[in-house]
């Protein structure tokens, strides 16, 4: 007899395919956090007076806050004081100064994930800072940029070369107070990457970070910062995954950006931690805090993620509509599957006069995955004419998987023009019989109509992205139909 | 080209074929009619590979094979094409894009090379002309929003993209009006052929006034009871089914 339930097992059951850990020397500092810890991390970074000073204010409001629950995921409490605050690879002799001198080992690294940063420097133009653990490893293309007055670097190397554009912007989006894990990553990051572009200038490639959690018990807290100054456009892609581990590993970036007037920026993650495996034991908790202010009339924000992985996703990539005439775009594939939960959304704040925003939410949920889309437009009193769209579908594959929406509309404005539409639909048998008896295999008849649901999402992304997308989508769900 | 042989089979523990035997010859119109709850649609699907049926005896012979090993998807390649009596909705999957999937599938099996978008295209516009389908269809999702009559009538667009050696169609009639049925039987007959068999499911023998078939066969209690030519169809028009499940069981 026919097959597709099977098929549909096996699918689901697909292995993570980036779960090999990389055996190299690291400098750990000790699990624990206290004000030494923050003190260590600043000294070893070689940091300014104002980032120590920036870290200790951000680690003394941590201590008073507590953790959120509000969130519709389900984990037991954290200790905060078993996590390790900082990895860096070992560094043999002085740094790389180029990639020939980058070690092997984590070159070789990249290139299971299927980065392969020489060729990406010959071949893809895409411009890679890779982030491994907590240090900075390469930066390419840097020359060629800096040549269009472009900064494109590690975090550490902007406190060092650009230290009054990192006073001028670092919180000023995500201030070290925002939340929990805003601030305890304002404390405690390590490194991540910084982009300028100047006035008027269009960044003539994709910029792209790969991040990748490697030690043991280690928390990665990578912090970005991007500046778009008036009139510019750059494109920023950011690449996830991490080993294979059953302990559950802490993740809690901050990401700020700020697009100046006319200003554009596009942002777009592909993120594939680790997800635990089906009984849910290990996976990466990724509590993120994004966020991006629009500054100036007519400029633009746009967030496109793509989230596969982590056992707990908690992220709400969000725009401040200040200045005039400014735009906000979040376009969102979200999936779980085995155990995963993911509460993720958005935020638009609608400050400026004829602002816009639009939203579109994909949530996919398999297996006993849960998803929550949850999401707030707000308009507030002096942004006359603002408009938004919301739309939000999820898609339920099998009958254990649960998928939920907390849409938040707060207007107060009377001129506002917002919309929200939202539809629930499931991949049934009798779908995948239909596809099979036309000759389609259960496993393509799956990433087909998973891929029509996400269709509108990943048009946003760049080319080469959207391929990896539905890769990712596909080997995600194998096996989710039972 | 199809041999069943004392097919027996059921759902669920409830026995629904009961020693099933038919032949079909290479090219040839087989109708099957019968009366609500006789195993016609069962049989349709256990022949196209469906989930769920339990068989307990018997064998099914396709161009040599055994059928019921084959998976679902293979029977498909392999040129066994089922129009459902409901064909089911794909939201945000287009209907170009299902019917582009399922040829180019066909045709990987069979060692073709798959079709590049242009000549793909006037395939299936020369084939939407058979059903007098509108080019929009092939833009929309699948099935959805599309009434009775255009549900169908995708169906046999799918045949005739396809080109089964054995097209079954499932209560095709059903749901139709008189012009929508003229419109879909037209296209049935367009593909009439010396090298494609094609069994007809349906309940009425007014399908049968456009799609005239070779043999009728009558099913009821879960086995071939009475085969004959187009005039049994006719026979059962005027008498109902009620007299053969009398001969039954007198001769039982």
């Amino acid at each position: 007899m026919g097959t597709s339930k099977q098929n549909l097992d096996e699918l689901i059951r697909k292995d993570y395919e980036h779960g090999f850990v990389t055996d190299i020397e690291a400098d750990t500092v000790p699990p624990g956090l206290d004000e030494d810890v923050v003190r260590a991390i600043s000294a070893k970074k070689g940091e300014p007076e104002f980032m120590l000073e920036w870290r200790l204010r951000a680690y003394r409001h941590w201590t008073t806050m507590r953790e959120p629950e509000w969130a519709h995921v389900h984990y037991p409490p954290l200790d905060f004081q078993a996590i390790s605050y900082y990895s860096a690879p070992k560094a043999k002799g002085a740094g790389p100064k180029s990639l020939d001198e980058v070690d092997p080992k984590l070159l070789e690294t990249y290139n299971k994930l299927g980065i392969p940063l020489k060729e990406q420097e010959l071949l893809a133009g895409v411009a890679v800072d890779a982030v491994f653990d907590s240090v900075s490893v390469a930066t390419t293309f840097k020359d060629k940029l800096a040549g269009m007055g472009i900064i494109f670097c590690s975090f550490s190397e902007a406190v060092h070369e650009h230290p009054d554009l990192v006073r001028k912007y670092l919180g000023s989006v995500v201030p070290h107070t925002d939340n929990f894990y805003a601030s305890l990553n304002s404390a405690v990051f390590s490194d991540g990457s910084f982009v300028y572009v100047p006035k008027g200038v269009r960044c003539p490639m994709e910029l792209s970070t790969y991040f990748r959690i490697n030690a043991k018990n280690t928390g990665q807290f990578e912090r970005t910062l991007i500046i778009a100054d008036e009139g510019s456009y750059v494109s920023y892609l950011e690449g996830c995954t991490a080993p294979q581990r059953d302990e559950n590993q802490l993740h809690a970036a901050v990401v700020e950006l700020i697009a100046l007037k006319d200003a554009r920026i596009k942002y777009s993650t592909v993120q594939n931690w680790y997800p635990g495996d089906e009984e849910g034991r290990g996976g990466i908790y990724n509590f993120v805090t994004k966020r991006g202010a629009c500054r100036g009339a007519h400029a633009k924000i746009s967030w496109t993620q793509v989230e596969t992985g982590s056992a707990i996703t908690w992220k709400y990539p969000s725009v401040l509509l200040e200045g005039d005439h400014s735009v906000g775009e979040f376009y969102s594939v979200a999936l779980t599957n085995n155990r995963q939960q993911a509460d993720t959304g958005t935020k638009m704040i609608h400050i400026g006069r004829n602002t816009r925003s639009t939203i579109v939410s994909k949530g996919i949920s398999a297996g006993r995955g849960q998803n929550a889309y949850r999401g707030l437009v707000k308009v507030l009193k002096g942004a006359h004419d603002a408009r938004n769209y919301t739309r939000c579908d999820s898609l339920l594959i099998g009958p254990r998987c649960g998928a939920h929406t907390f849409p938040y509309i707060e207007v107060r404005n009377p001129t506002a023009q917002v919309e929200h539409e939202a539809t629930t639909s499931k991949i049934s048998e009798d779908q995948l019989y239909y596809c099979m008896q036309r000759g389609i295999s259960a496993e393509d008849a799956v990433s087909m109509i998973v891929n029509g649901f996400c269709k509108e999402v990943f048009k946003e992304l760049p080319m080469e992205f959207a391929v990896e997308a539905q890769k990712l989508l596909g080997i995600s769900l194998e096996g989710s139909v039972g | 080209m199809l041999s069943i042989r004392n097919l027996e089979a059921g759902i669920d523990g409830k026995p629904i074929l009961r020693g099933l035997s038919l032949e079909i010859g290479k090219g040839e119109v087989h109708a099957i009619m019968g009366p609500n709850g006789s195993g016609k649609s069962t049989l349709a699907h256990i022949l196209a590979g469906r989930d769920g049926y339990e068989i307990t005896g018997g064998e099914v012979i396709y161009e040599g094979r055994n059928l019921l090993e084959m998976p679902t998807e293979e029977r498909a390649r392999e040129g066994v094409f089922l129009a459902f009596q409901y064909p089911v909705e794909i939201p945000g999957v287009s209907n170009i894009y299902l019917l582009k999937a399922a040829l180019n599938a066909v045709r990987k099996h069979r060692g073709e090379g798959e079709l590049d978008a242009m000549d793909f295209l006037k395939l299936v516009k020369d084939r939407m002309n058979l059903v007098e389908m509108d080019e929009q269809f092939l833009y929309r999702p699948v099935n959805e929003g599309f009434s009775g009559g255009e549900k169908k009538r995708n169906e046999i667009l799918q045949m005739a993209v396809l080109q089964p050696k054995l097209g079954i169609l499932d209560e095709t009639d059903s749901g139709l009006d008189i012009d929508a049925l003229r419109v879909v039987a037209n296209g049935v007959n367009a593909l009439r052929g010396p090298e494609r068999s094609l069994m007809l499911v349906t309940h009425y023998q007014r399908l049968l006034d456009y799609i005239v078939p070779d043999y009728v066969h009558v099913l009821a209690g879960g086995r071939i009871v009475k085969s004959g030519d187009r005039g049994l169809a006719l026979e059962l028009e005027s008498r109902g089914y009620g007299w053969i499940e009398e001969e039954l069981r007198e001769g039982a």
